[in-house]
């Protein structure tokens, strides 16, 4: 009895330790993509599916990680305000329109964003909301 | 009133068990269904009269005239969409694109997509939908027509749809409705459940084996 007790006080120890290990940057990032995974079944995967492959000629897909870190500024605005036009993504053509998603906040902008572009192949790190609000103020 | 409900249930448990041919499975037949009673060699005998797809007439995204004469001897799926959803029909579409992929070499199969938004959705816009989906040939009509035959058709196949809600969106709801090739509704699937649409596929299969359907022209 006395055994189970110090051994479990001892692995709660261990599981502290480790959490603790995990840098601030870490535990930031993870709630931020934890919740735009959320987010993005809930707002974004009906049209770009569930691995981000797109729809045909109809919809691109959120694979071009070269796409996103060129425009990597201008992504919180085609979520707020929407996209149109002609775009060339994974070598392809598109050109449609996306409607804007004006219900979202700037917090759910920035962790939406991080889920994308750190899923589907892409690894860009953490979008948060200081650099979505500074990123808004410069929409075309 | 509790004699007529046993009536209905004994009738559905006869019609579930109806010796079919063989091993083969059939679908359920939906819709009304009116008893006519009709003398055959001098005696009455009561027959079932199923409620079917009335004649229509629509344009297909190649300005073909589409009526339901085009549709004679095919199975097809119906459903009601419009190229500006934001909604569920890039869903239902997405899983469209598996129902097409599977049987765009039959000849005696089709699908028909009925816009609801008959203004913007012009047929050199159906066309231009058509092509970024990537499908062409027969298999697949985007149907356009006025928007009062649309909605009137659409509760032929039970489906909902309805006018502009205040915020501008279209409600109607997702349905693939599978009619066969005497034009009777026989059965209604979710079209944004992937699940549910790998079981329309398979219904497809088991109704082309139906002697009633081998037999249609
Ligand atoms: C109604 C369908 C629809 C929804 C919902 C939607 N998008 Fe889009 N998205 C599009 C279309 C269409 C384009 C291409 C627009 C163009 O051709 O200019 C696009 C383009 C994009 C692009 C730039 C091109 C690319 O592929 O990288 C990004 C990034 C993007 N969407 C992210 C999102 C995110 C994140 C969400 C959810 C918040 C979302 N989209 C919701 C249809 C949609």
């Amino acid at each position: 009895m006395k055994l189970a007790f110090i051994t479990g006080i001892g692995l709660l120890f261990i599981v502290a330790l480790v959490a603790s290990c995990q840098s601030d940057e870490q535990v930031e990032f993870n709630r931020y993509y934890s919740g735009g995974s959320v987010l993005y079944l809930a707002h974004c995967q009906n049209c770009h599916g569930e691995k981000g492959e797109g729809l045909q000629a109809l919809i691109p897909p959120l694979t071009d990680s070269v796409f996103m870190k060129q425009n990597r500024p201008s992504l919180a605005c085609y979520i707020k305000n929407g996209l149109k036009g002609k775009l060339s993504i994974v070598g392809r053509e598109f050109e449609g329109e996306m409607p804007a998603a004006a219900d979202l906040s700037p917090i759910e902008i920035a962790k939406v964003l991080t889920y994308v572009t750190n899923s589907f192949g892409n690894k860009q790190g953490l979008i948060d909301l200081q650099q979505v609000q500074a990123d808004l103020k410069n929409c075309r | 009133m509790k004699n007529i409900i046993c009536a209905l249930i004994v009738i559905a448990f006869y019609s579930a068990c109806k010796p079919g041919s063989g091993t083969t499975n059939t679908l359920p037949i939906l819709g009304n269904r009116e008893p006519v009673i009709k003398t055959v060699d001098g005696k009455q005998v009561t027959d079932t009269v199923y409620s079917t797809i009335p004649t229509f007439k629509f344009v297909n995204q190649y300005a073909d005239t589409i009526t339901n004469k085009s549709l004679d001897g095919k199975i097809y799926v119906a459903d009601f969409f419009f190229t500006t959803c934001p909604s569920i029909c890039p869903v239902m579409h997405r899983n469209m694109l598996n129902v097409y992929k599977e049987f765009k070499a039959d000849d005696n199969f089709r699908i028909i997509s009925h816009t609801i938004d008959p203004k913007y959705d012009t047929v050199p816009v159906l066309k231009k939908y058509a092509d970024k989906m990537g499908i062409s040939g027969n298999t697949w009509w985007l149907l356009h027509g006025t928007k009062e035959e649309t909605y009137q058709i659409a509760k032929n196949y039970l489906v909902s749809v309805q006018e502009k809600n205040p915020q501008g969106e279209y409600i109607h709801d997702g349905y693939f409705i599978l009619v066969d090739k005497q034009k009777r509704l026989r059965g209604t699937y979710d079209g944004t459940d992937p699940a549910q649409v790998t079981k329309l596929i398979a219904d497809i299969k088991t109704l082309k084996t139906e002697p009633d359907q081998v037999a249609a022209k």
